[in-house]
């Protein structure tokens, strides 16, 4: 694995939670990926998945692919007291 | 400020819940059935002189000093072993029993020195109270006769003396490490006026199996077995109650002091956790505290290169500040965070977090847990609802099969393996799944019904073939599951695990073990009763951590070993505070009681008690921090109280990581490893040093309470006020009980817990609120927290980490009992004389082939890195693992871990290194290029006094 949050990497994570569902039902499965990566993935590494697949996804998995495809990635500013 | 004096009952209390009314002296008593007379005049208040009873141990009926006499009785027997009757009529004062107790006390004090006035307990001292007591003026006998008043002192053990010259032979100290610690190192050698204290075969103290626990030194009526403390500086005239800063099991301990000098620290017997017993580091290694190594002074430095320069603690806090707000305003607010600490308080843990998301505007805050339990809150809070364990400690009492994965209670969490100990010794099954043969495998009255050595990385495997057995033999507790599960979802499961790869005898293929033994380990966790799962960081620091814990899960609920005393789910915590400072927000994705950022109401309840706008993103977790540090995003961090450069894996990229960060700001007592990449340090104080709270492994909140002034002169939550102030964010606390007052306010689990709750209670476990204003000591009793509980299919994935011809054995890494994590605080105590260095155990055969001898220094090589130690060579481990601990950054064990990590957390893959081993001459390059870096990266410049 590569040293940063390249996509690389991020493909690798990525594939290992996909793992972890893939013996669920496929629909739970997609979701739960979805979930997991919005659930506690900061934004700017979903930005980078997403980025990926539409750059052609090399590496991801078809169920991870299917689940970076359901993501929206918002970036919020309006926070804290730089804000 | 007062000592603080338990009183000894004398015998332990019955748990009986029939009682029992007698006469004692005239005066009607009621007392449990199967109290002792010795107890049962206590509890009225009638002292029975006695040497050899203390309520901490059985009765034992040695001393002789005891004697009643019943009406209707003949004789005159000892109190402590004689019980209540219904009825009973007790004399304990009469001319008969005065008379034979002078005669007795003659008899002890006649080969006893009379040296009061100079002896280090004269004041405290049991034999000399009860001398008092029974009015002893004379020893008929004389002091000439034979006598062991020139038996040479042992004075072999760091911490405490061994004087056989003032022994009375109570056996009390033996008792105490049979009974209390289950160490059985002390025995009476001899007969008769021979008899004499012996450690382990007449072996001095420090080179017998006594593991220093302090329970013998505890339980001594005499000066015979006492601190070297006391001896030193003399007895302690006041004491606090509080909490100790070492591991999991958060025992309470008697801070006695003279002053502001801390003369000893005893294990409180009211102490929930612990219940008056103590380990080597909470009894004894508390030095560190006074260490000439601590840092006094805020310091920073431009650049790392420099030498640190001393400063105003204004100077050092508004550089930080200025520093993180230049790099926020030049790289976007997301390129700073935060790590809290497990070694510190809620409280402080809790205004770090806030400190981040509320003062640096983003959730980049994380804490240690990462790297230890982060799965446990994962796979327990998917399973039941909460992410914590299921049970307290007590529940153990009650236990018919304890069932240990990944853990190694009895070096690290001695107190409460002790408790453990006492219940197999009382019959109580075990199951150990461990590549080492741990101690509890075999060792003195504790054997393992089965041990299953399965190879490192395959726990779910195993787990999930246990399973299997559950569901293949029938032994699913239908009737919990239909009632207490979601039905379909154990369908799902029990199709899954009865698939034939996850039979015992496919998995016994990869995981080394015999089907055989999976088999029959599985049937006694199903049928023996009351079953308890303990499990550590040989579950959790794994690629499949989460995986695990959630196959732990599985296996409670498919039995129904859940909701009740003597079973559920226990995940031990490695350091003091985890589970506190996982409950107070300290995860980049969720606010304090395990809430997540994204919830508007939750977030709104945060926005509205600091007045700011929160991200509703999840932040960084630690290992993204570092790789994003050296993408370039992540520029500035404030570490407190973690020394993330020597405990996390992979310390190349790690110090890679650090080096490219523009501010680094470490917290803590000492210049650790992580500080030499630091530009600004602002020196911490110790638990000695401040007030607030630490929550142990059973959810317990026990009170850290300030016995002296902070050495640096401000306690840790002060000096992250004092940041939060200077980045703009106000934060104005007059003292910590204010801020726990509002995590009470914002944690619906905390809704219950102040400091006057706990000064009342002494501890509760949360959930502490409306509805268990008590707390809560078993969890999930009628219902999961979340509702009915999640049966999850665990697959099992090997990891990516695999042997070769390269690398073909295993490493895996754990702790020794006298250190603690990093060893910061162990290693600047006399702890260091039990382990000095870390070392490689290795099996003889994988030694012989690689022509290695115990002692002899060997280079360990992964593809992360390689360093060199010396080798154990011992066959606690198995062919084709070797194993070190991480105690000592000299040997940098992580030099050699890698980083893959869990699937769901990142937690690191600690357990699990592919490496391979051969003879070295020394030091590796790496070790010693870090050896000088850190060298020049400790200069302090000298300080310049102005001119008069």
């Amino acid at each position: 694995m590569s040293h940063d949050n390249s996509p690389k990497k991020l493909v690798y994570m990525a594939n290992q939670i996909g793992k972890f569902f893939a013996p669920q039902k496929h629909e739970t499965a997609v979701a739960g990926i979805a979930n997991h990566l919005t659930k506690f993935w900061d934004p700017s590494m979903r930005t980078k998945i997403v980025r990926h697949l539409s750059d052609g996804g090399e590496g991801l998995d078809p169920l991870v692919r299917e689940a970076v495809q359901t993501l929206r990635v918002e970036q919020s500013d309006d926070a804290g007291y730089f804000g | 400020m007062s000592l603080i004096t338990e009183i000894d009952y004398g015998t332990p209390a019955s748990r009986s819940d029939k009682t029992v009314t007698l006469t004692i002296d005239g005066m009607e008593v009621h007392v449990p059935e199967g109290t002792s007379i010795m107890r049962a005049a206590m509890e009225v208040g009638t002292k029975i002189p006695k040497l050899c009873a203390t309520d901490m141990l059985e009765s034992f009926g040695s001393c002789r000093l005891c004697l009643v006499e019943i009406q209707g009785r003949a004789g005159t027997p000892a109190s402590c072993t004689t019980p209540v009757a219904p009825g009973m009529v007790v004399h304990t004062q009469t001319e008969r029993l005065k008379a034979l107790r002078k005669g007795v006390m003659e008899l002890y004090i006649s080969d006893h020195p009379l040296d009061c006035l100079t002896c280090a307990v004269n004041g405290n001292c049991e034999l000399q109270t009860e001398a008092g007591n029974v009015g002893l003026r004379d020893a008929r006998y004389g002091y000439a006769g034979a006598n062991h008043l020139a038996d040479k002192k042992d004075e072999s053990n760091p911490y405490f003396t061994y004087d056989p010259a003032k022994c009375i032979v109570c056996n009390r100290c033996i008792r105490a490490c049979e009974e209390v610690q289950g160490t059985f190192a002390l025995t009476i050698d001899g007969r008769g006026f021979g008899s004499r204290v012996s450690a382990g075969q007449m072996e001095s103290f420090f080179e017998s199996e006594c593991v220093s626990c302090g329970a013998c030194v505890q339980a001594c009526p005499t000066a015979t077995l006492v601190e070297k403390s006391v001896i030193d500086i003399g007895q302690a005239e006041h004491s606090a109650v509080t909490t100790c800063a070492y591991c999991g099991v958060g025992c309470s301990f008697k801070a006695e002091m003279r002053g502001e000098e801390l003369i000893r620290m005893v294990p409180y017997k009211d102490g929930k956790a612990n219940h008056g017993h103590s380990c080597v580091k909470g009894r004894f290694a508390w030095g560190y505290a006074t260490h000439r190594d601590r840092i006094l002074k805020p310091m920073i430095r431009a650049k790392v290169s420099d030498p640190w320069r001393e400063v105003s603690w204004d100077e050092a806090i508004g550089h930080a500040a200025s520093e993180f707000k230049r790099i926020q305003a030049a790289h976007g607010k997301n390129s700073v965070g935060g790590i809290t600490s497990s070694r510190c308080t809620n409280e402080e843990t809790y205004l770090v977090q806030k400190l981040v998301r509320a003062g640096f505007g983003n959730n980049n805050v994380d804490t240690c847990a990462r790297v230890c339990h982060s799965p446990t809150g994962y796979g327990l809070g998917t399973a039941f609802g909460t992410s914590a364990g299921t049970q307290d400690f007590d529940s153990v009492d009650e236990t018919d099969v304890v069932l240990i994965i990944g853990a190694n209670p009895t070096d690290a969490h001695p107190v409460f393996a002790s408790r453990m100990k006492k219940r197999l010794r009382e019959g109580a099954k075990l199951i150990i799944l461990d590549p080492r043969r741990i101690d509890l495998v075999r060792m003195p009255h504790v054997a393992a019904d089965y041990h299953l050595p399965l190879q490192p990385g395959t726990n779910v495997a195993v787990l999930t073939a246990l399973a299997h057995v559950l569901v293949t033999e029938g032994l699913v507790n239908e009737a919990f599951v239909r009632e207490r599960c979601d039905w379909q979802e154990f369908q799902d499961w029990a199709e899954f695990v009865s698939k034939p790869r996850n039979s015992p005898e496919e998995v016994a293929k990869v995981a080394g073990v015999p089907a055989d033994t999976i088999r029959k380990a599985a049937r006694l966790y199903a049928t023996g009763g009351n079953a308890a799962i303990y499990y550590g960081l040989g579950v959790t620091e794994h690629s499949q951590g989460s995986t695990t814990v959630l196959a732990i899960a599985n296996l409670a609920l498919a039995t129904g070993n859940l909701g009740r005393r003597g079973v559920g789910v226990n995940p031990l915590r490695g350091q003091n505070n985890v589970q506190g400072a996982c409950d107070m927000g300290s995860f980049p994705h969720e606010f304090s009681g395990y809430r997540h950022v994204s919830n508007d109401a939750v977030r709104s309840i945060f926005e509205k008690a600091w007045g700011v706008a929160l991200d509703k993103e999840p932040g960084l977790r630690i290992p993204n921090m570092f790789d994003a540090a050296v993408e370039g995003t992540f520029r500035g961090i404030y570490v407190q109280g973690e020394d993330i450069l020597q405990s996390d894996p992979d310390t190349t990229h790690v110090a890679r990581s650090l080096a490219a960060m523009e501010c680094v700001v470490v917290q803590d007592l000492f210049l650790n490893e992580t500080a030499n990449y630091a530009h600004v340090f602002l020196p911490g104080c110790t638990f000695l040093e401040k007030d607030g709270t630490f929550t142990n492994a059973e959810r317990r909140i026990g009170r850290v309470r300030k016995v002296m002034s902070p050495k640096n002169g401000f306690g840790d939550w002060e000096i992250t006020m004092a940041l939060s102030n200077a980045m703009g964010f106000p934060m104005n606390y007059a003292h910590p009980s204010e801020i726990m007052d509002e995590i009470a306010a914002t944690t619906p689990t905390f809704a219950g817990v102040s400091y006057a709750k706990l000064d009342e209670a002494g501890s509760v476990q949360w959930p502490c609120n409306e509805s268990a204003p008590e707390g809560t000591p078993i969890m999930h009793i009628d219902a999961f927290a979340r509702g009915k509980g999640k049966f999850v299919v665990t697959e099992y994935v090997a990891t990516d980490e695999r042997t070769g011809a390269r690398f073909p054995l295993l490493l895996t890494t754990g702790r020794i009992l006298s250190h603690y994590n990093v060893g910061a605080q162990t290693r600047r105590t006399a702890n260091v004389a039990w382990h000095e260095e870390d070392r490689l155990e290795i099996h003889p055969h994988d030694a012989e082939q690689r022509g290695v001898r115990d002692g002899d220094w060997v280079k360990v090589s992964s593809r992360a890195g390689e360093t060199t130690l010396r080798a154990l060579v011992t066959d606690r481990v198995a062919t084709g693992v070797v194993y070190t601990t991480f105690h000592h950054p000299s040997t940098q064990a992580n030099v050699v871990t890698t980083d893959f990590s869990d699937w769901a957390t990142n937690c690191p893959e600690y357990k699990v290194t592919a490496v391979q081993t051969s003879r070295s001459n020394g030091p590796t390059g790496w070790q010693e290029r870090y050896r000088e870096q850190a060298e020049q990266s400790r200069r302090i410049a000298e300080t310049v006094e102005a001119a008069e």
